[in-house]
C-alpha cells in the first residue's frame, strides 16, 4: 500500500500517479483547447459579429444569418452540395462493393488488385484534379478524343452547368471506391466462412448468399464507409477549388458550401459572415450523421 | 460446368481489370503529358506516346515555382506534423488509457468532440492566431494546428486498451515510473498502432490543401498544393507544365505508398473494422 500522503484521503486517485495522467495528456488537450476548442467558441461569437479588414469585431447580432438565409447564393450552393453528395456517395459504395465482392471471390492476385484501386486514395486531390481538368478538357481533352471515335461529339464538360458538376462527382467517385473497397473487403474477410458452408448446405447460390449474409454481416463496415463518405462529401472543396476556374461559366453551379465559406472568408474578407456559413455547415453534417446513427439501428447488425 | 466456370472467370477478370484501367489511367495520362512539348500536347488528333519525349514541362515547372524549396517545404511540414502528432497523441492516448485521474472521462469526451466537428469551422481562428503570432507565412504557421490531433489521441487510445494490465504492473513493481513505463514497456507494444498513425498523418499532412493555401502568400514558402495552384494559374494552357507539376506533387507520395503499402492498407482496413 501506498503512503497517506499519496493518496487522497476519500478518492479512489493515487495523487502522484494523478499527476502523471494530467502530465501525458497536457500537450494534446492544451493544444486542442487553444487550436480548436477556443477558435470553435470564437467562431460562433465572429457568426454574430462583423469582422473588419483589421479583424476587429463588433457585435451586430444576426444581420449575418439574415444575410445568410436571404441570399440565392447558399441555397444554390446547398444545392449543389446535396448534388455532389448524392452523386458520389451511393455510387462509391455501391462500386466500391463490387470490387470487393470480386476480389473476395478467391480472385488470384487480390493484393496487387487491391494495391491499384487503392492509388487514388494516396494522392493529392489538387494535384489529380489538374490532371483530370487536362482530360475533361474542351478543345484538347483525351476524353473528347475518345468520344470521337464512337462518334460522340464532346462537350466543354467543366464550363457547362449541365455537365460541370457531374465531371467533377466522377473525380469523386473515382477518390473514394478504392478507399471504400479496402474497407469492405476487411469487413468482408472478418466473416466466418461457417455461415457460407451452411447456407450452401440449404442449397443457396450466390447471390442469395450475398444478400442474406455478406450484406448483414457487413453492415457495420458499410456504416462506417457510409458515415465517413458523406461527412467528406459535404465538405467537398479541393478537387472543385482546382478544376473549376472563377472565370468558368459553370463557376455558380458547381460552388460548394465550403468554397463559399472559403470564398467569403479569405477572398472578400467577410470573416463574420464566413463564420456563419460554417456553422451552417456544421449543422447540416451534423443533422446528416445524427439521422444515419439513428437510422442504423433499423439496419447495422453488430454480433 | 466445368466451361461455365471458366466463364465466370474471365468475366471476373475482365471487370476487375477494366476496374484497374480507368484507376490508373489518369496517372499514365498524367505522365505520359508531362513528357510532350506543349505543341504536341494540343495537337489533334493527340498522340499516345511522346512523339520527342522531352524534360521541358519540368524545366518550366521549376521556372515558375520555386521547387526544390516548396518541395523541402512539403517534406519539413509532413515530417514535423508526423513527429508532433505521434509524440503527443502516443502520450495523451496512454494517459487516458492507462492513469486514473480526477475528470478523465470528461476531457476524453471533449477531446473526442472535436472529431465530431468540420475543420472549416476552426479555419478563421486558426488564422487569426496564427497572425497574431506573427507566423503566417512560415514553417511555424504550417504546422502549428495539426500537431494536436483528437484522431491520433482516439486511434492510439484504442491500442493501449487492448494490451493486458500485466504488463505494466511488473514494470510498476520493479519500481519504474510512469515516464519509464511509458517508453520502455508501452510504447514498444503498441507500435503498430504508431505505424497507422504515422501512415495517416503523413498522407494527411502532404495532400493537406486549404490550410497552406491561406496561410502561405510567398512561393518560396509554399507547399506543393498551393504551388500547384500557382503553377495552373500561370501555365494557363501549358498542359505538360501542369501535368509535371503534378507528378512531381505525387511521385513522393507514391514511393512511400508502395513501401508501405502493407501498413497502409492494413491501417485503413483497421480503422473501418475497429471504427
Amino acid at each position: 500500500m501506498k503512503s497517506a500522503l499519496t493518496r487522497r484521503p476519500g478518492s479512489g486517485y493515487k495523487l502522484a500517479d494523478a499527476m502523471w495522467g494530467y502530465f501525458f495528456v497536457a500537450p494534446v488537450v492544451i493544444g486542442l483547447a487553444v487550436f480548436y476548442a477556443f477558435p470553435f467558441l470564437q467562431n460562433i461569437y465572429f457568426s454574430f459579429c462583423e469582422v473588419d479588414r483589421f479583424n476587429r469585431s463588433s457585435f451586430i447580432g444576426l444581420d449575418n444569418y439574415r444575410e445568410m438565409f436571404g441570399s440565392a447564393e447558399l441555397y444554390q450552393s446547398t444545392g449543389n452540395t446535396f448534388l455532389y453528395v448524392l452523386l458520389t456517395v451511393p455510387l462509391g459504395i455501391f462500386l466500391a462493393m463490387i470490387v470487393a465482392a470480386l476480389l473476395n471471390s478467391k480472385a488470384r492476385g487480390q493484393s496487387a488488385f487491391r494495391t491499384l484501386y487503392y492509388l487514388p486514395a494516396i494522392t493529392m486531390p489538387a494535384a489529380i484534379a489538374m490532371v483530370w481538368k487536362w482530360i475533361y478538357n474542351g478543345n484538347y481533352g483525351v476524353l473528347n478524343e475518345f468520344l470521337k471515335l464512337f462518334g460522340i461529339s464532346g462537350r466543354n464538360w467543366l464550363n457547362e452547368s449541365a455537365t460541370a458538376m457531374i465531371a467533377v462527382a466522377v473525380v469523386g467517385i473515382w477518390s473514394m471506391v478504392g478507399y471504400n473497397m479496402v474497407i469492405l473487403l476487411a469487413g468482408m474477410q472478418g466473416i466466418s466462412p461457417s455461415y457460407y458452408e451452411a447456407a450452401q448446405i440449404d442449397g443457396a447460390g450466390a447471390l442469395a448468399c450475398f444478400f442474406h449474409i455478406t450484406i448483414p454481416m457487413l453492415s457495420p463496415s458499410i456504416f462506417f464507409v457510409l458515415i465517413t463518405s458523406l461527412i467528406s462529401g459535404f465538405q467537398v472543396f479541393d478537387t472543385i477549388y482546382m478544376m473549376i476556374g472563377k472565370t468558368s461559366l459553370a463557376y455558380e453551379s458547381t460552388q460548394s458550401l465550403v468554397m463559399l465559406f472559403y470564398r467569403n472568408a479569405f477572398d472578400y474578407g467577410y470573416k463574420g459572415y464566413a463564420s456563419a456559413v460554417s456553422i451552417y455547415i456544421f449543422v447540416i453534417i451534423l443533422l446528416f450523421t445524427l439521422i444515419q446513427f439513428v437510422a442504423q439501428k433499423k439496419w447495422v447488425h453488430y454480433e | 460446368m466445368n466451361n461455365g466456370h471458366r466463364t465466370s472467370r474471365v468475366i471476373l477478370y475482365v471487370v476487375l481489370c477494366s476496374g484497374v484501367l480507368l484507376t490508373v489511367f489518369p496517372f499514365i495520362w498524367m505522365v505520359l503529358t508531362s513528357f510532350k512539348l506543349d505543341g504536341e500536347a494540343v495537337q489533334v488528333p493527340p498522340t499516345i506516346l511522346p512523339q520527342h519525349p522531352s524534360l521541358q514541362a519540368y524545366q518550366q515547372v521549376f521556372d515558375v515555382i520555386p521547387f526544390r524549396s516548396v518541395l523541402l517545404n512539403s517534406v519539413i511540414s509532413t515530417v514535423l506534423i508526423v513527429l508532433g502528432q505521434v509524440l503527443f497523441c502516443t502520450m495523451a492516448a496512454y494517459g487516458f488509457a492507462r492513469i486514473k485521474f480526477p475528470g478523465r472521462q470528461l476531457i476524453f469526451i471533449l477531446v473526442l468532440s472535436v472529431l465530431m466537428v468540420p475543420g472549416q469551422i476552426f479555419l478563421i481562428p486558426q488564422y487569426l492566431i496564427v497572425q497574431k503570432l506573427h507566423l503566417l507565412d512560415t514553417m511555424g504557421g504550417l504546422v502549428l494546428p495539426s500537431l494536436f490531433s483528437a484522431f491520433g489521441t482516439f486511434l492510439l487510445r484504442q491500442f493501449f486498451l487492448s494490451i493486458p494490465a500485466e504488463m505494466e504492473e511488473a514494470a510498476i513493481l520493479d519500481g519504474a515510473n510512469r515516464w519509464q513505463i511509458f517508453t520502455r514497456v508501452m510504447v514498444p507494444l503498441v507500435q503498430p498502432g504508431i505505424v497507422t498513425l504515422v501512415i495517416f498523418t503523413a498522407k494527411y499532412g502532404w495532400n493537406n490543401f486549404m490550410w497552406p493555401l491561406i496561410i502561405t502568400t510567398t512561393p518560396s514558402k509554399m507547399t506543393l498544393g498551393p504551388a500547384l495552384s500557382t503553377l495552373s494559374g500561370v501555365h494557363v494552357n501549358n498542359y505538360p507544365a501542369q501535368m509535371a507539376g503534378a507528378v512531381l506533387a505525387v511521385i513522393p507520395m507514391l514511393i512511400l505508398f508502395i513501401v508501405f503499402q502493407k501498413q497502409f492498407i492494413e491501417g485503413v482496413a483497421h480503422a473501418g473494422v475497429k471504427g
